[in-house]
């Protein structure tokens, strides 16, 4: 059996820190660009929930942000880097129920400390490089092969 | 009483659970592969499968974002929360389908237990 390859693809989207209206666009946005291409369902899934919270941790913490996806035959590759806070702990910010979110965006469900650890769960790379009043840089891979 | 073993369809289930439609979005032959509830939305994006209805207070626009890229079959809003109509037309533009009901989460959850419902495999 043939397996068609994906198209190679990069591709670059803006997120606006703390606009809730039009937060999960982007992931939203990738998502359907996953499904143009062809790339496994499975695969689609992860990505859409690790790339939902990466940018959601964006538009909750940050001033500003941006999501660069590329896609080759064998991978994802989803880098979100913004311009805000920074994590202080990063240990602490990888465990779950921790979070630094106001009262207010925990009352619409946001800010359960669960974030980072679907991140983890769902990528098959993750990376975080965070600098503290400048900004943090998340990088994660997932592999099209299962 | 419709008798379900482990999916049903969402229209009929609306029907016995007098589920409000408020996206207008058409539940034509969806089928509810199981529920979960929760009003932590990085709870149901880690924990939800798709296809399952989830059960939730919450009302605002970022529910639709989870509902569709979890590619769940519908959301019940319990408590009669309000709908922003906004929220109702991008549920709509996107095809995931808001209904809308008095009870609560708990009373919702145990309806659709007793059509047979659980968690999808």
């Amino acid at each position: 059996m043939t397996i068609e390859p994906l198209e190679q693809l990069v591709q670059s989207f803006e997120i606006a820190g703390q606009d809730f209206s039009r937060a999960g666009e982007v992931s939203s946005k990738i998502r359907r660009i996953l499904q143009q291409i062809g790339a496994p369902v499975e695969t689609i899934r992860r990505t859409s929930v690790a790339t939902y919270e990466a940018e959601m941790n964006v538009v909750i913490h940050a001033q500003s942000g941006r999501i660069d996806l590329s896609a080759d035959r064998c991978a994802i590759q989803i880098t979100v880097s913004d311009v805000g806070p920074g994590i202080v702990d990063l240990d602490l910010a990888m465990q779950p129920g921790y979070s630094t979110a106001s009262e207010e965006v925990r009352e619409m469900g946001f800010g359960a400390g669960m974030g980072l650890s679907n991140m983890a769960r769902c990528a098959d790379d993750l990376s975080i490089d965070s600098v503290v009043g400048q900004g943090t840089t998340v990088k994660m891979q997932f592999r099209t092969n299962g | 009483m419709v008798q379900y073993i482990t999916e049903g369809l969402l229209e009929e289930i609306a029907q016995t659970l007098s589920l409000e439609n408020v996206s207008g979005t058409d539940a034509g032959i969806t089928r509810a592969t199981g529920v979960y509830v929760s009003d932590l939305l990085s709870d149901v994006m880690g924990q939800a499968h798709s296809g399952e209805i989830w059960v939730t207070v919450q009302s605002h626009l970022n529910v639709v974002a989870v509902a569709a890229l979890k590619e769940l079959s519908a959301v019940i809003i319990c408590q009669s929360r309000e709908v922003a109509p906004a929220v109702a037309a991008r549920a709509k533009g996107e095809g995931v389908v808001l209904f809308r009901t008095p009870l609560s989460a708990y009373e919702v959850c145990g309806k659709l237990w007793e059509l047979g419902l659980r968690r999808a495999a």
